[in-house]
């Protein structure tokens, strides 16, 4: 039976653990990096893609910022662009009462450098042609962007792998617990990692993990229902989100359009497939936003398993009955675009220093117990 | 919405098994709904053509005409008897429901069992040239010839292996084509080391011999041993580079090139619906695992003809009957037992004739096709074989799945159905692999692409936020989108 020893182990190897596992390793700490199956292969590596700063709570947007600086460094950071683009955002408004909510978000992030710009009328029609009667204009957010999940969430593990830390594949852990001055955990098939500090990256399966050492949140899993089309000519040049939600979408370089909208449901334990109402929903939502999407075929659906909270923010921090123990999971299905900047609050957090990036107590795991209205 | 009753059995395909399960589902009482992509009963095998092109069964179908004429009459007669949903194909399937598609418009099915006999394709496999236009698959040539009576080319070469590659070349030599020769990528002496297993059925074996034979007599050079290495032409295929066993190389000039290396079991709903796969390292494919009568893992889901391993259309007929008598035991009702004992004993003496017929004309390893890296492996998406060796050692892949999430290889409309069995060698042979170690691609919905548009109607709403105030927009003139899938290399 062989036994791992390292200084961090982190479980998940998706984009948060990974990122994470990047940061340490090149800041010259032994890591471990655990993953059940292969890296970044749930949501972190089948979700939307969306590249995007706006509509996040300014509590997220210092962190969004650092982000935001290291996407353009992709190349150096993990050896591919993952394909990342600043399309630019834009944020749609149905209502003149939506674009209200649209202003008031633009002057509460003003600090933030979003250079958020209101277009509506008779100038959104001449800029944006080919948006559907439906909607009336929207927030364009000139600097964000996509990029694909597919390709950079492995390139992160892999990275981090090429920087020195070790990373452990198709390793299913069956026991977690803290031993003298240890975290011990062991795997399916015999293998055993000692740790002295652990990182939950463990995404919608991180709740599970932290409910094993005393921490309990009120996570929820979903499923987000995702659909890509054939190839297309040119539908959009923006990536695209609504107001009040329900649906996103983007074109890739190649002409496919990715979009997605409401939720499916679980089939078993682990495995999840798109629903049928959102199908239904995106059939009507999307020619009506994008009428050029009328005649599309949709070539895939899918769905990946995400962990929400209800007030959007993730778990990110340390444990407060486990010494040793990070938190970094339950991003509400907004993980893509700060996940480069996570892995370095969490780098920090494991060197047992403090980060500027966020503000500790509102991604602490015991908000919950602090609001009254917190635990569903 | 759901127009089924909930003890309703579902039956997906209407070519030899899946007429022959209905037959017995309905003669027992059962309340059946046939579901079938094209508009008149017979699988690809027997196909029909439409009215306007309809001609004589033995021109069609040969030494098969009373088979085709007895599957057609049974179609007929079933058609007044069951919930037939012609051309109509099933996108999505989930335990107890099936989501379809007919005539730009989806519905739902639900399902107390069902019985997948969904048949086959090609089994297509890269070669340099292998995309230029004049190239077909030998399905797709034979489809041309029954459906719509014309060949795809004036002087055709027919390369690959297995039985459909003489039975084709035949066809086109009677209906006046020119057959500039068939290449068999089997040796001869494969073919006649497995010979006496395929004694099991005398008559197949003799039919078989006899194309050869008839071939060989209107003066048709039969090759054994030769690999397509490249179609050469510029807007078409003018012509095909082939290799022998012995390494030489040859060139015949040709206006059509038909290929294909067996047939690729349409299997993707089993795999939605859970059933466990099983890979069969003779026939160098993964297939839904199931017993003797064709029942799967999955307690309702019944499997039967060339949609579970391929087994041509006479078995195809025998496991179409066999596994509605096990669906019908299962669900408690007496079964004759003489006539399942005659059914088993002939099942079994056809499978070992596949067996052999599997060995004789077996997977040509991938070396023999000695693929460059600019060869196209995935044409729906344009990714060629060295983007996919790449891949493999950059990022160490072993498994297709893998191998699709990074290169998109089978991201396409095709969804892989196409091009997984050339992908999946390239893969083994880049990570240096056992084929049937390195998986096979998982379905996803929908099976073959469904217009987004289509989903909107006839679905239950469940609203998310605020789609509510959504109205759907006023239908006018459609702007038709271009496809431009494989256009952009």
């Amino acid at each position: 039976m062989s036994e791992i020893h390292t200084e961090v182990a982190i479980i998940g190897a998706g984009l948060i653990g990974g990122s994470a596992a990047l940061a340490l390793a090149r800041a010259g700490v032994s890591v471990a990096l655990i993953e059940r199956g292969v890296a970044g292969a749930c949501a972190s590596g089948v979700n939307f893609g969306g590249v995007r700063r706006q509509g996040r709570a300014p509590d997220q947007l210092t962190l969004a910022a650092r982000a935001h600086e290291l996407w353009p460094q992709l190349p150096t950071l993990i050896g591919i662009d993952g394909e990342y683009v600043r399309s630019g955002h834009m944020k749609l408004a149905r209502t003149s009462s939506d674009l209200a909510k649209l202003s008031a978000y633009r002057d509460r992030v003003a600090g933030f450098g979003l250079e958020l710009e209101i277009v509506e009328g008779a100038e959104f029609r001449r800029r944006f042609p080919y948006f559907g009667t439906e909607v009336i204009g929207g927030s364009l957010c000139p600097e964000d962007g996509q990029a694909n999940p597919r390709l950079v969430a492995p390139a992160f593990a892999r990275a981090a792998q090429r920087a020195g830390a070790k990373v452990l594949e198709q390793c299913n852990l069956i026991a977690f617990s803290h031993e003298g001055d240890a975290f011990v955990l062991k795997s399916a098939d015999g293998r055993v990692i000692r740790a002295s500090v652990l990182v939950n990256a463990a995404g919608a399966w991180g709740a599970r993990i932290a409910a094993a050492f005393g921490d309990e949140v009120p996570m929820r899993v979903k499923h987000p229902t995702m659909a890509v089309t054939e190839p297309l000519p040119q539908v959009t040049a923006v990536s695209i989100g609504i107001e009040g939600g329900g649906f996103y979408a983007r074109q890739v370089a190649r002409g496919n359009v990715v979009m997605g909208g409401g939720f499916g449901e679980s089939v078993g334990e682990d495995v999840c497939r798109p629903g049928r109402g959102p199908m239904e929903a995106l059939g009507r939502n999307a020619p009506a936003i994008l009428p050029a999407l009328a005649h599309a075929s949709i070539i895939r659906y899918w769905s990946g398993v995400e962990g929400y909270f209800d007030d959007k923010n993730p778990v990110l921090g340390h444990s407060t009955r486990q010494p040793g123990l990070i938190h970094a999971f339950g991003f509400s299905g907004a993980g893509f675009q700060i996940s480069p900047a996570v892995g370095e609050v969490v780098a920090d957090f494991a060197r047992g220093r403090n980060t500027p990036l966020i503000d500790p107590i509102v991604f602490s795991p015991t908000r919950f117990s602090l609001s009254s209205a917190g635990s569903a | 919405m759901n127009a089924s009753p909930m003890s309703t059995i579902a039956v997906i395909g209407a070519g030899p098994a899946g007429l022959r399960a209905a037959e017995v589902l309905v003669a027992q009482g059962k309340s059946v709904a046939l579901i079938d992509e094209a508009e008149f009963a017979g699988g690809q095998i027997y196909r029909q053509p439409p009215t306007a092109l309809a001609r004589p069964a033995t021109l069609l179908y040969g030494a098969q005409a009373d088979r085709a004429q007895d599957i057609h009459a049974l179609g007929r007669d079933l058609a007044g008897k069951l919930d037939y949903r012609r051309a109509t194909s099933v996108w999505h399937a989930q335990p107890g429901r099936l989501e379809l598609l007919h005539a730009g418009k989806v519905a739902s099915l639900d399902y107390a069992r069902i019985v997948l006999a969904t048949g086959a394709t090609d089994r297509a496999m890269p070669f340099a040239g292998w995309t230029l236009p004049g190239v077909f698959t030998l399905g797709g040539a034979q489809v041309a010839l029954k459906y719509q009576g014309c060949v795809v080319g004036k002087r055709v070469l027919f390369t690959g292996s297995g039985p459909l590659l003489y039975l084709v070349a035949y066809q086109y030599a009677k209906a006046g084509a020119k057959v500039v020769a068939v290449h068999d990528s089997a040796t001869f002496a494969a073919q006649a080391r497995h010979a006496p297993g395929m004694l099991a059925l005398p008559r197949m074996l003799a039919r078989g011999l006899y194309y050869v034979a008839w071939l060989r007599a209107h003066g048709i050079p039969v090759r054994y041993g030769m690999t397509p290495r490249r179609a050469v032409g510029d807007a078409r295929v003018q012509g095909l580079i082939s290799v022998g066993f012995d390494g030489r190389e040859r060139e015949d000039a040709c206006d059509a090139v038909a290929t294909g290396f067996g047939l690729r079991s349409e299997n993707q709903i089993a795999d939605l619906l859970g059933c466990d796969f099983v890979f069969d390292p003779v026939n160098s494919s993964w297939n839904p695992a199931k017993d003797a009568a064709g029942r799967s893992s999955v307690a309702e889901v019944y499997l039967a003809g060339d949609g579970s391993g391929i087994g041509g259309a006479d078995q195809a007929e025998l496991e179409g009957e066999r596994a509605a008598w096990a669906l019908l035991e299962d669900a408690g009702r007496v079964v004759p037992a003489r006539r399942i004992g005659a059914l088993d004993a002939s099942l079994a003496r056809s499978r070992r004739f596949r067996k052999a017929i599997d060995q004789a004309f077996a997977l040509p390893a991938l070396k023999r096709f000695d693929l460059s890296d600019e060869v196209l492996l995935c044409r729906c998406e344009a990714i060629r074989v060295g983007e996919v060796r790449q891949a493999v050692r950059d990022a160490g892949i072993t498994e297709l799945n893998r191998l699709k999430a990074l290169t998109r290889v089978g991201m396409g409309r095709c969804q892989g159905r196409m091009c997984s069995p050339g992908a999946a060698c390239v893969l083994a042979e880049a990570a240096g692999m056992p084929l049937g170690q390195v998986g096979r691609i998982r379905a996803q919905p929908p099976i073959k692409p469904v217009p987004l548009a289509a989903c909107a109607e006839d679905m239950v709403h469940v609203p998310t936020h605020d789609q509510a105030s959504m109205a759907p927009i006023p239908t006018g003139p459609g702007r038709h989108l271009t496809n431009t899938v494989g256009g952009q290399s």
